[in-house]
């Protein structure tokens, strides 16, 4: 587990336009060169690649898969997915990890559910809810750069922390009967061809969108890059390193109580065991996104796709009906194995180039 | 060096003291100690211990009874953490071996023999061996992070269980479970004996032979263990082998208690209450130093917690939460950060004497005047090992 990297991301999102390119390819093969998501991007393109071919397959297989409507869906049953993915996106990208996402999920569905009950207004509920989870995952930062203390061991005190108050809260499931809320879970984008998108699906597009911009047009995006890549030359560069890593758990958290706030409108109820298992979901989509676990390199793109990909295994294997829920776990197993051995491979490859 | 010398008189004391409050095991037995007082207090009938046809019973016969199989699981995780990795998958493991074997009493021609018992037991040992060589052979030969390693059989693992056991909960009456999850040996309860002979057997391997250094050594620097001659590849393996074949012993446990085998909740987050144990015990994740004595105290510790909340009659609800506190402020106590500041708020007195307080943090083993000139610099990055290093290795 040596640490060999110290190289740094040569500014990552600021691709140098080429100057007279001579040829489409040439061009395509020095942008990839040029870039430091040079790397990333052929990782995230071998995700879309794979999602392609396991949606293709599907739609030989099955006849109704390969309506429109049923990719779309892929989009609309993750959205609470994505958004999670998203935030874990910032936290492995500077090398660290947060297993309390998916205590927060319930977190905030249990929140959303019992101040709704208590009868607050829905705007007031969801500004708690994204206020909650912002506070919870600055504290996590606080004790991970204060305290020196290791992402893992905290964040797993988060998550005991989320569960152990989303039961002190309330044990059993409570509905949500809020006018808002079910409109925005009832309602839908129209889209041409008689398709449909949910708020959700579009709101954790516009987060995926949101979420890229940060991470290559900003100084916050560039330095996340700079910690993963190595955080003690980050420091020496004088980069915002502390404010940069308490800012990740933060817009992690963040992530995680909109994704709750999302998981609630999807299924209308706050239950303290929502959302068991689901930071393993987020951060399996973004290994199979292409982001390294080591830190400072990975595209929030490929944790979008990573997402379509676990939510296309759950389409096939429900359009099956013969296989039994539980192939969903196995594949996913197999799938992250798959993707963190060829992980491991390229890293030792360009271990031994260098 | 003069500096030393003028604290030598108040050493001993001083030394005792400052080595205890170095000493992380100290703090998990002082909250533990704390636990038990509360309980002395709030409720009385905790101590009662009584014995009824030769067998003891009680509420801290319960902690211990209760504790077998998160314990059993924290002695082979807490050799995993000590070479600087981790488990995930014993929950698993664990979910797999019980429905492993109670598959195979259920579906034998006679049940309740001891045949039977013997061959569902064999299987369950030999599966959680098999995916225990799986671990180590991620972890160890083809060089994946444990926590990723372990991840993959952890996500996919219930989902075999789920598969061995066709998606039912399976329920089976054998005499040799039935003992296995209420019988009785010398009075104590089954479950806690077997615990405490393979804890006495690690104890013993790993401290009155070069084990368990060995395994410090490996958890310290893989490489440089590996250069100076240890064969670190087959420790990181054996590791591994070992504490998927104690999960599936607690797996064996804990579907024996109830009879009945459910690959979804056996063991479900069970992995984190054994790390839990681990980390609260003192010993630290980033490797190289550990502590089987600390694991029994993290152990009880988070046991005695449970009990404490179900016998004040509070919701069990409450458990998690309490728990969480707990396990934070135990966290907050162990942060480097935070010790050295308690230290620095002790006094200025008792480190005044020493250039930025080295004599204070030269770790576990006090100054030693016999080889006095050894330079300030060098006598504090070689006390502890990896002490201000060790943050963030662990990725």
């Amino acid at each position: 587990m040596t640490v060999s990297d110290t190289r740094l991301p040569e500014a990552p999102g600021s691709p140098p336009d080429p100057p007279a390119s001579p040829g489409w390819q040439e061009a395509a093969r020095r942008w990839l060169r040029s870039t430091s998501t040079g790397s990333s991007t052929v990782s995230v393109l071998m995700t879309a690649v794979l999602l392609v071919v396991l949606f293709g397959a599907g739609s030989i297989r099955y006849e109704n898969f390969g309506y429109p409507q049923v990719a779309l869906n892929l989009l609309v049953d993750n959205a609470y997915l994505i958004v999670l993915a998203v935030g874990m996106t910032f936290v492995i990208l500077t090398g660290g990890i947060d297993l309390s996402s998916g205590a927060v999920v319930a977190l905030g569905t249990v929140m959303a559910a019992s101040l709704l009950q208590a009868g607050w207004p829905a705007p007031l509920v969801i500004v708690a809810v994204l206020a909650t989870g912002s506070l919870l995952g600055w504290l996590m930062g606080l004790a991970i750069h204060g305290l020196q203390l290791q992402p893992f061991i905290v964040t797993l005190a988060g998550m005991f922390l989320a569960r152990g108050i989303c039961f002190a809260i309330s044990g059993p499931s409570i509905p949500i009967q809020d006018d808002l809320f079910t409109a925005v879970a009832i309602n839908v984008v129209e889209l041409p061809g008689g398709t449909f998108l949910s708020y959700g699906a579009v709101l954790a597009l516009v987060v995926v969108a949101v979420a890229a911009y940060v991470l290559h047009r900003t100084r916050f995006g560039r330095t996340v890059y700079a910690i993963g890549g190595s955080e003690s030359s980050a420091a020496l560069m004088g980069l915002a390193v502390g404010r940069t890593k308490v800012g990740v758990y933060v817009i992690s958290g963040f992530c995680s109580a909109l994704g709750g706030l999302l998981f609630s409108v999807y299924i209308l109820s706050g239950w303290s065991l929502h959302g068991i298992g689901l930071e393993l979901d987020a951060i399996a989509a973004v290994v199979i996104g292409g982001t390294l676990l080591v830190g400072g390199r990975g595209l929030v793109v490929g944790s979008l796709l990573g997402v379509l990909v676990l939510g296309t295994i759950k389409a096939l294997i429900d359009f099956d009906g013969g296989l039994n829920s539980w192939w969903t776990k196995i594949t996913i197993g197999v799938l992250l194995l798959v993707f963190v051995v060829l992980q491991r491979l390229t890293a030792r490859r360009a271990g031994s180039a260098s | 060096m003069t500096d030393r010398s003028a604290a030598a008189p108040g050493r001993p004391v001083d030394g005792l003291l400052a080595r205890a409050r170095r000493s992380p095991v100290l703090w998990a037995v002082a909250a533990l100690a704390v636990l038990l007082l509360f309980n002395l207090v709030a409720n009385p009938g905790f101590f009662s211990l009584r014995i009824q046809d030769g067998h003891l019973f009680g509420n801290l016969v319960n902690v211990v009874k209760n504790v077998a199989p998160v314990l059993l699981i924290a002695v082979g995780m807490t050799l995993v953490i000590a070479t600087r990795g981790i488990d995930l998958s014993v929950g698993a493991v664990l979910a797999i071996s019980g429905s492993v074997a109670f598959t195979v009493v259920e579906g034998a021609a006679d049940p309740t023999s001891g045949g039977t018992a013997a061959l569902a037991i064999g299987l369950a040992v030999a599966a959680g061996l098999v995916l225990g060589a799986w671990n180590g052979f991620l972890v160890s030969v083809v060089g994946i992070q444990p926590i990723i390693a372990t991840l993959v059989l952890m996500t996919a693992g219930r989902g075999i269980a789920m598969l061995v056991t066709d998606g039912n909960i399976v329920t089976a009456e054998n005499p040799v479970f039935d003992w296995l999850g209420g019988g009785f040996v010398l009075g104590l309860p089954v479950q806690v004996v077997i615990t405490a002979l393979v804890l006495l057997a690690v104890g013993l391997f790993t401290r009155r032979t070069a084990l368990g250094v060995l395994i410090e050594a490996v958890g310290v620097n893989p490489a440089a263990a590996r250069l100076a001659g240890v064969r670190a590849r087959s420790i990181t393996f054996t590791v591994y082998v070992f504490v998927a074949l104690v999960a599936a012993v607690a797996g064996l446990m804990v579907t024996a208690n109830v009879s009945a085998a459910d690959a979804n909740r056996a063991g479900l987050f069970i992995e984190l209450d054994a790390i839990l144990a681990v980390v609260i015990g003192g010993t630290s994740l980033a490797g190289g130093r550990y502590s089987l004595t600390g694991t029994v105290v993290g152990a009880l510790i988070l046991q005695t917690l449970t009990t404490t909340v179900l016998t004040m009659g509070l919701p069990d609800e409450y458990i998690r939460l309490f728990k969480a506190v707990v396990i934070i402020m135990v966290f907050l106590l162990q942060a480097p950060r935070v010790r050295a500041a308690l230290r620095r708020r002790r006094g200025p007195a008792a480190t005044a004497g020493g250039a930025a307080g080295t004599p204070a943090d030269a770790g576990p083993v006090p100054p030693d005047p016999v080889r006095p000139s050894v330079p300030e610099p060098a006598a504090g990055t070689g006390s502890v090992p990896g002490r201000p290093a060790e943050q963030g290795v662990l990725r």
